[in-house]
């Protein structure tokens, strides 16, 4: 259990700079989501404070102390790979007790935590398996067991969903979220999809092109996006973004409304053509044509008699309304 | 159904006439051992029907030096492997998993040494090797083969660890292990097959090699490259005994061939069959 602070941490590959200058408290016990798209710099973010990647510049403290080029093995942080990066040759017990056996640990101590840490994560029947002879979700249970075992002072999780089905998926979020607020252990989680920062995290880092764009709670970084790419990247179906004389309106080189905050209003001051439903069940999203140019789209109740086709108005809930520059920042 | 039955005859012939025209020589040794000197340069030359005699396997065993060749054999080939080995198994971990952008030079570089002819550099070894006593000992042939295999084996190491994913080793990074024990512990198993395989090629190259060890041994450290090629002396070209001394060289080899030849299969086409 540990704080990690990155101060002013760069790396470049060739000219490229996949972190850029990173000033980032990752706080004690939290689980911190890096989100952003791909390229953006979040994997390598983690790889530095892994160890895998020598850091160029900048300090990285763990606890405290400066960790910047120490092995990773010293770090006392434990990864969770996109791949599992499972050892194909071992067994379970094998793969699980690997770490405390190169780091000497008595037969027997092995033994024990291996089984209470398969016991926590219902990996107790399938110890004497290979990694072949397991399904995607057990693998990926064996490769956080594997991080679990060695008692590390924060998880590192890199894409670890990625390779798993949508229903799977859901469930793996559920059990990691809580075994880490069980464990109450520091977590650092890299994903691309916003749906899952936003579900699993205490604290969203959104990143661009190697750079931190915005660093908040969920909800925060969801209602106060401090410019358009975090407005943009976060949330589902994205934020609609309008330009010209609906900006002008609003004092604005663009405005952003989110679907949900888009009402039906017959004279609404958005006039629109319905050209597709899409059904969820508990409610229905319109994507229109705007009058004049442009897309829409609305989240509403299933219960909204519409045709495609049909012509429709929306009016924007004021107090909802993002305003941003021509710089692509908010204006407060 | 007719069609593929007909053409997959077609092919099971088709290996067998090319399997069978790439052993014909050694058969054809095979068939010799067993013959007469006479019988064996006879023409036109008798295939099954002839008197078959253990003769010549006796004789060349009881010349006592078929035991002494062997076990010179068995020195260098094994040494200079071993030594291929460890020697190449690090630097193909190095240019797979830590690759710089001189790797691709480096590897280039080395698979270059292969095309220089070996007789191009003949005098000057033969007269190092003379002045710092390296002449006829089994040290001075192992430096060389290893030298001359070590290109071979890194290239085809490093295609195969080129197959393992980078993420494996890094977990084993992550868990603590040192290099040594990633190498050994996670590395090497998965790699099992290519290390085989290398390590089988290698051993068969050095086993065949006689470009060398005829240059540069004379008795001490003899491989049974000389042995055999003793056989054709100022007297006379001695075929039957000469192929039975043949024989007797591959054995060995063969044994350990197809002793791992399921290993060998696995090794030689990894990557292109998953």
């Amino acid at each position: 259990m540990s704080a990690i602070v990155l101060e002013g941490v760069s790396k470049r590959f060739a000219d490229h700079a996949a972190s850029d200058q990173i000033d980032l408290v990752i706080p004690d016990g939290k689980f911190t989501v890096l989100v952003g798209p791909s390229g953006c710099g979040k994997t390598t973010l983690l790889r530095l404070i892994a160890g895998l990647e020598d850091v160029d510049e900048g300090r990285l403290l763990i606890d405290g102390v400066d960790m910047a080029h120490t092995a990773p093995v010293a770090r006392g942080l434990a990864m969770v790979f996109q791949s599992y990066a499972l050892y194909p040759h071992m067994s379970v017990r094998g793969n699980l007790g690997f770490a405390l056996m190169v780091k000497g640990t008595p037969k027997a101590e092995i033994a024990q935590r291996v089984e209470r840490v398969a016991k926590m994560l219902d990996l107790d029947k399938l110890l004497d398996r290979k990694p072949a002879a397991l399904s995607g979700g057990q693998r990926q249970r064996v490769a956080i067991g594997r991080a679990l075992v060695r008692e590390p002072k924060a998880f590192l999780f890199d894409e670890p969903l990625s390779n798993l089905d949508a229903s799977l998926r859901t469930q793996m979020r559920f059990e990691i979220r809580r075994l880490q607020q069980e464990l109450g252990i520091t977590a650092v989680y890299v994903t691309h999809d916003q749906g899952e920062a936003m579900t699993m995290a205490d604290n969203i880092v959104v990143l661009r092109a190697g750079r931190i764009e915005q660093v908040g709670a969920p909800l925060e970084v969801y209602r106060r996006p401090v410019n358009r790419f975090v407005a943009g990247f976060i949330g589902s179906p994205q934020m609609n973004f309008l330009n010209g004389r609906h900006a002008e309106r609003y004092g604005a080189a663009t405005i952003g409304i989110r679907p949900e905050h888009l009402a039906v209003a017959a004279g609404g001051a958005l006039p629109c053509v319905v050209r597709t439903i899409e059904h969820l069940g508990s409610e229905a999203l319109i994507h229109a044509e705007l009058g004049g140019g442009g897309k829409l789209i609305a989240r509403v109740s299933e219960n909204l008699q519409v045709a495609v086709g049909q012509d429709i108005a929306f009016n924007a809930d004021p107090e909802c309304v993002h305003r941003f520059g021509a710089d692509g920042n908010v204006i407060p | 159904m007719q069609r593929t039955r007909l053409s997959s005859a077609a092919r099971r012939t088709l290996t067998w006439v090319l399997a069978l025209a790439i052993a014909a020589p050694l058969l054809w040794a095979l068939l010799a051992s067993f013959k007469s000197e006479l019988e064996a340069i006879a023409s036109p030359p008798s295939f099954l029907v002839f008197d078959w005699t253990l003769e010549n396997y006796r004789s060349v065993l009881a010349n006592g030096d078929y035991l002494h060749s062997l076990r010179n054999s068995l020195i260098i080939a094994g040494g200079s492997s071993l030594l291929v080995m460890a020697l190449a198994v690090p630097a193909a971990w190095a240019m797979a998993f830590a690759p710089t952008r001189h790797t691709r030079g480096i590897l280039l570089w080395m698979l270059s040494t292969k095309m220089l002819p070996a007789v191009g550099v003949l005098i000057p070894i033969f007269l190092f090797y003379r002045d710092w006593g390296l002449l006829d000992t089994q040290l001075g042939v192992i430096l060389l083969l290893t030298a001359g295999n070590l290109p071979i084996a890194v290239w085809m190491l490093y295609a195969n660890f080129n197959e393992v994913p980078g993420e494996i080793l890094e977990a084993a990074r992550m868990d603590g292990a040192s290099i040594v024990q990633e190498v050994l512990r996670v590395l090497a198993p998965m790699a099992l097959p290519g290390l085989a395989s290398s390590f089988f090629l290698i051993f068969t190259l050095a086993w065949n090699e006689s470009f060398w060890s005829l240059n540069l041994t004379t008795t001490d450290a003899a491989p049974l490259t000389a042995f055999v090629a003793a056989f054709s002396n100022p007297e006379g070209l001695f075929w039957a005994k000469l192929s039975a001394a043949s024989m007797l060289s591959i054995a060995p080899v063969l044994v350990i061939g197809w002793l791992c030849q399921r290993q060998l299969v696995r090794g030689l086409t990894f990557g292109a069959v998953k």
